[in-house]
């Protein structure tokens, strides 16, 4: 039965979140986030999970990256992410998604890094 | 000298999005594979989370054990600018991810497989409804053939005249990146063509 023990967690993922499954930060998968002071130690309240989140974002990464290196579900790294950021403990970057005319200059910027990289 | 950026820089960065769909084994992750700076990511997410903005999953908690595989791969274009390649799960039970993947996707490629053109109806269909994300579709030259002319594949998919179709090959690094070019290129033409006014 050992195989079993490798189970990290039998703990629902909602427990973490209190049963929130929505994040109140514009928050999608390719959305960037930053420890807002890599050089703070993080609060003693927060979950491992936050602190594991805190440390890793030390280095910009994205949601999905988060979720795939600490392997937390998304809805749950969304959510405690949304928390860490309400405390002002990260900083969640702007996401582009091209819907607004004005966002055409950093598509442009896109095309222009697309071609230096595939020519 | 070194990986330490300044605070500045860092806080300056922003991310972007595209989104790889298409039938099962048309090529999306070998797409994927072809043009990410890392080694595209397989991620596990259960169906719950990757939807909770949008279901209400209350009254159908029988969905909460889901999990669902997706891919993506990364390209940083300049300093400040990181573009995710996300592929959409191929198999159609898994429809339901992906308005939580397409969201404030800048764009999508829809991979095709001539020989299997049927397996991207899904696909197009979602697209095409979905006017607010520009599309191309990219049809994969698996062998170094076609057996169909873009023109023919845009008639059998009732592909609207606009959408590029652009014939490539996954595995090949350049090609694949010009379907991205064109993708941008695309987005960057839909966006000044649709500018309709809004309240």
């Amino acid at each position: 039965m050992s195989y079993r023990r490798k189970r990290r967690s039998r703990i629902r993922p909602y427990t973490f979140t209190g049963g929130r499954t929505r994040s109140r930060h514009p928050l999608m998968v390719q959305t960037l986030v930053s420890t807002a002071d890599p050089a703070a130690q993080p609060p003693r309240n927060l979950m491992p999970e936050s602190e594991r989140i805190l440390s890793l974002c030390r280095e910009t990464r994205s949601v999905a990256e988060i979720s795939a290196e600490l392997k937390i579900p998304l809805g749950v790294t969304q959510v405690l992410l949304s928390d860490l950021a309400d405390q002002g403990l990260v900083y969640i970057h702007p996401t582009i998604t091209g819907h607004s005319p004005s966002e055409n200059q950093v598509l442009e910027r896109a095309l222009r890094g697309l071609e230096r990289l595939f020519q | 000298m070194g990986s330490n950026d300044s605070s500045n820089d860092t806080f300056s960065k922003m991310s972007t999005k595209i989104v790889i769909a298409g039938g099962f084994g048309a090529g999306k992750t070998t797409l994927v594979r072809s043009v990410s700076e890392i080694e595209p990511v397989t991620t596990e997410a259960l169906m719950t989370d990757a939807s909770a903005a949008h279901d209400d999953i209350t009254e159908t908690p029988s969905k909460t054990t889901t999990t669902v595989a997706m891919d993506f791969g990364r390209l940083t274009l300049d300093q400040q600018l990181i573009m995710y390649m996300f592929g959409t799960p191929g198999q159609a039970r898994f429809w339901f991810m992906w308005d939580d993947l397409v969201r404030g996707a800048v764009g999508a490629v829809i991979v095709a497989d001539p020989r299997r053109l049927a397996d991207c109806f899904d696909a197009v269909d979602y697209f095409e409804q979905h006017s607010r994300i520009p599309y191309v579709v990219g049809l994969n030259k698996f062998d170094g053939n076609l057996d169909y002319t873009p023109e023919q594949v845009r008639e059998a998919l009732e592909i609207s005249p606009e959408v590029p179709i652009l014939p490539f090959d996954a595995r090949n690094r350049l090609e694949s990146g010009n379907v991205l070019k064109d993708l941008l290129t695309h987005a960057l033409a839909y966006e000044k063509s649709d500018a309709e006014p809004v309240g």
